[in-house]
């Protein structure tokens, strides 16, 4: 099932939770809905599952306007970022209980039960109550009673941030395999760049209530169409710079990176640390830190006052410390001082 | 401004060093305990935990502990006379006497005040608290209105219930009698059921009217409390619980038999029990409405237990030697009463109640 937002706003008393924004989740994808914290993406989610009524706008899921529809008409499944299990309810019993509302027999409703504790693989928990279970184990119950229904779209809201590390990587492959087997269209917040880049079919990325950016992760994070995305996409983050273009070169300081056929001005130049290549036609920077992790090291210096990291393979770091690096043309993002747009050619 | 905060500064300073002279304080005592070793069962641990109770503990020995052993043994003394203390032996009279048909007729009103009041009381505060906690609209304004009577007089809003049960100028029988003049007092006659005002607690009142009256009275003096209790309670419910069960379409009544009352349970179970245990005691509800006699001036009697206990105290003088005895009596009969009650509650609430 299709959803579409348009032109869809949310305004709390003061702050104008989601501003104007219209965007697609296409059918039967696992779409990331990616920003900092407070920038609206729980308010667009809960306007999805119709617990929040929009200031203005439209939601269609495929081709009904569902802006107006009740939260239980909607055909959706909701994992709350806390997992909202009923306390007093037995896993069997918290999976069961949105489908003691439907007209369904017990026996078919002991099935579908079985089939979702099977998916999510919590088979032999199902007698236990909420407080007996982990994080990780809880976090499946949500998702089991989320899809117990057979909903059209599964609405997630950072499903993995009370989890912990090793659990939260295990847990995303998890949520990541029962998308695959359902085919559901999934809807996933989370304020980790990497977790939304690493699952997603498609991220979109939020600012203050603002879509910035959406699109395939690997092209959104190699064409960032603002320095805010730029910067909110990967890790270690990108260095920007303070720079300039002139006589169609791109200029750090003193150092020519490449050529350009933009106009001459001022500009915010971002390489991200893993885009720096040792050459010996680069530029020549003295290394003040070295830090190896296996195949990879980072590289620290100083790039026209800017502490700069570049991450490179361990195999060409010598132990002198100066070094030769390069940047190629098309991995150096232009973006303009004031507004923060990407300048593009 | 200026001289406040130098004003200021020196009060912090004054605060911190008064903080670091009690820390000195509790080292010094830390210390000297640590240096006292009293045996191996009677460490440290237990003797500063006595020092630090025993004021507590003095006044319960005295003023709660060494009364009821007293009226423990009071109720097995033979002819006790309090003024000199003398007693003929030990019996078990006192009880045998406390049994007669005034006191059954006491332990039939007790049990009806009990077992009707108080499931009632809990059912309606609980639907007036969760209504209260779904309005936003002044909010408030009905909380307080719903408190009110808890920090009212229990005799001067006897006064205010008997002026309303008045039969002759009553807002209950206007009522009756406005109500019984229109369709539905038609309606009703057809069942042979006549709407028209009653005696409700004058010198006609029968067994049933007086009763309901007390009855309603008892129940809407508890409200208050209760309501308290349960709107704090559900305050504490995540709302998320309610918005998981809204996208599942989950009824109104479903949220709140399934949702809401088992996250209430400890709450519930709470109430019940103190209210059990409060109803068990009642006395001021019966004097505010019908006086320290406790019967209608058409001698219907709805005395309670605790209403003879305190009779047998006031007769126990030196003419009446044993009266206080058959009173401890009458109390240990009670105390038993209420203790098996609350272990039958608790071991129904432990099958019951979602901690
Ligand atoms: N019920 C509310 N009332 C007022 N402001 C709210 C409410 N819910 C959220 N907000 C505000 O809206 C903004 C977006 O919140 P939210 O959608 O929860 O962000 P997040 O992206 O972290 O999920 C925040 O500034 C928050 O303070
Ligand atoms: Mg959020």
């Amino acid at each position: 099932m299709e959803v579409r937002l348009e032109g869809l706003t949310k305004q709390f008393t003061e702050t104008i939770a989601v501003d104007n924004v219209s965007v697609t989740f296409e059918s039967g994808k696992l779409i990331g809905l990616l920003g900092p914290s407070g920038c609206g993406k729980s308010t667009t989610l809960f306007m999805i599952s119709g617990l929040l009524k929009p200031t203005k706008g439209k939601i269609y899921f495929g081709n009904d306007d569902v802006t107006n529809l009740a939260p239980e008409k909607r055909g959706i499944g909701l994992v709350f970022q806390n997992y909202a299990l009923y306390p007093h309810m037995t896993v069997q019993q918290n999976i069961m209980f949105p489908l003691e509302n439907l007209k369904l027999s017990r026996q078919e409703a002991l099935e579908r039960t079985k089939e979702m504790a099977t998916l999510v693989g919590i088979n032999e928990l199902l007698d236990r109550k909420p407080a007996q279970l982990s994080g990780g184990q809880q976090q499946r119950v949500a998702i089991a009673r989320a899809l117990v229904k057979k909903p059209r779209v599964l609405l997630l809201d950072e499903p993995l941030s009370n989890l912990d590390a090793r659990l939260r990587l295990q847990t995303r492959e998890e949520i990541r395999r029962i998308q695959r087997e359902t085919g559901i269209t999934t809807i996933f917040v989370t304020h980790d760049q990497e977790e939304a880049m690493s699952i997603s079919d498609k991220i979109i990325v939020m600012s203050k209530g603002l879509v910035q950016q959406e699109g395939i992760p690997q092209v959104v994070y190699n064409k960032p169409i603002n320095l805010f995305v730029s910067k909110f996409l990967g890790n270690p983050p990108i260095n920007t710079f303070d720079g300039k273009i002139s006589n169609g070169k791109i200029i750090i300081g003193d150092i020519e990176l490449g050529k350009t056929n933009c106009n001459d001005q001022n500009v915010v130049i971002g390489i991200r640390p893993e885009d720096f290549k040792v050459a010996e036609d680069g530029f020549e920077v003295s290394i003040t830190d070295l830090s190896r992790i296996g195949r990879d090291t980072t590289v620290y210096f100083n790039l026209n006052g800017i502490e700069t990291r570049a991450l490179i393979n361990s195999e060409e770091v010598s132990t002198v410390n100066k070094i030769k690096l390069k940047v190629k043309r098309e991995k150096i993002h232009l973006f303009n001082p004031e507004a923060g747009d990407c300048i593009n050619e | 401004m200026n001289k406040f905060s130098t004003f200021k500064t020196k009060f912090n300073d004054l605060r911190w060093r008064m903080r670091n002279y009690k820390n000195d304080v509790k080292s010094l005592i830390t210390n000297f305990f640590d240096k006292i070793y009293i045996g191996r069962i009677f460490k440290l641990n237990f003797f500063k935990g006595m020092l630090y109770l025993s004021p507590a503990l003095i006044l319960i020995l005295i003023f709660t502990l060494y009364p009821i052993i007293n009226s423990l043994l009071m109720a097995f003394y033979e002819n006790y006379t309090p003024v000199d203390g003398m007693i003929d032996g030990f019996t078990l009279d006192n009880f045998k006497s406390v049994l007669k048909p005034g006191f059954l007729v006491a332990i039939k009103n007790t049990a009806l005040i009990v077992f009707v009041s108080v499931p009632i009381s809990v059912i309606i505060s609980l639907f007036i608290s969760v209504m209260l906690n779904s309005v936003k609209f002044l909010k408030s304004f009905f909380q307080t209105i719903f408190f009110l009577p808890y920090v009212t007089n229990t005799i001067a809003i006897g006064l205010v219930f008997s002026l309303m049960f008045d039969f002759d100028y009553g807002l209950i029988n206007s009522i009756l009698e406005f109500v019984g003049n229109t369709f539905v007092g038609d309606f009703f006659d057809l069942f042979g059921v006549t709407i028209s005002p009653l005696h409700w607690k004058d010198s006609q009142a029968t067994y049933a009217t007086a009763m309901t009256t007390l009855l309603i009275y008892t129940i809407w003096g508890s409200l208050a409390f209760k309501i308290m209790v349960f709107t704090a309670g559900l305050q504490n419910i995540d709302k998320q619980y309610y918005d998981a069960a809204k996208v599942d379409g989950t009824s109104k009544w479903r949220i709140f038999t399934k949702i809401t009352v088992p996250l209430l349970s400890p709450m519930i179970a709470y109430i019940t029990i103190t209210s059990f245990i409060g109803a068990f005691k009642s006395y001021t509800t019966v004097v505010a409405l019908f006086g320290e006699t406790g019967r209608t001036a058409g001698s219907v009697d709805l005395r309670t237990i605790v209403f003879y206990i305190y009779g047998y105290i006031m007769n126990g003088n030196a003419l009446n030697p044993g009266e206080l005895s058959r009173g401890a009596a009458a109390s240990l009969m009670l105390f038993g009463i209420i203790l098996v009650f609350t272990v039958i509650q608790m071991y129904v609430n432990k099958k019951r109640v979602h901690y």
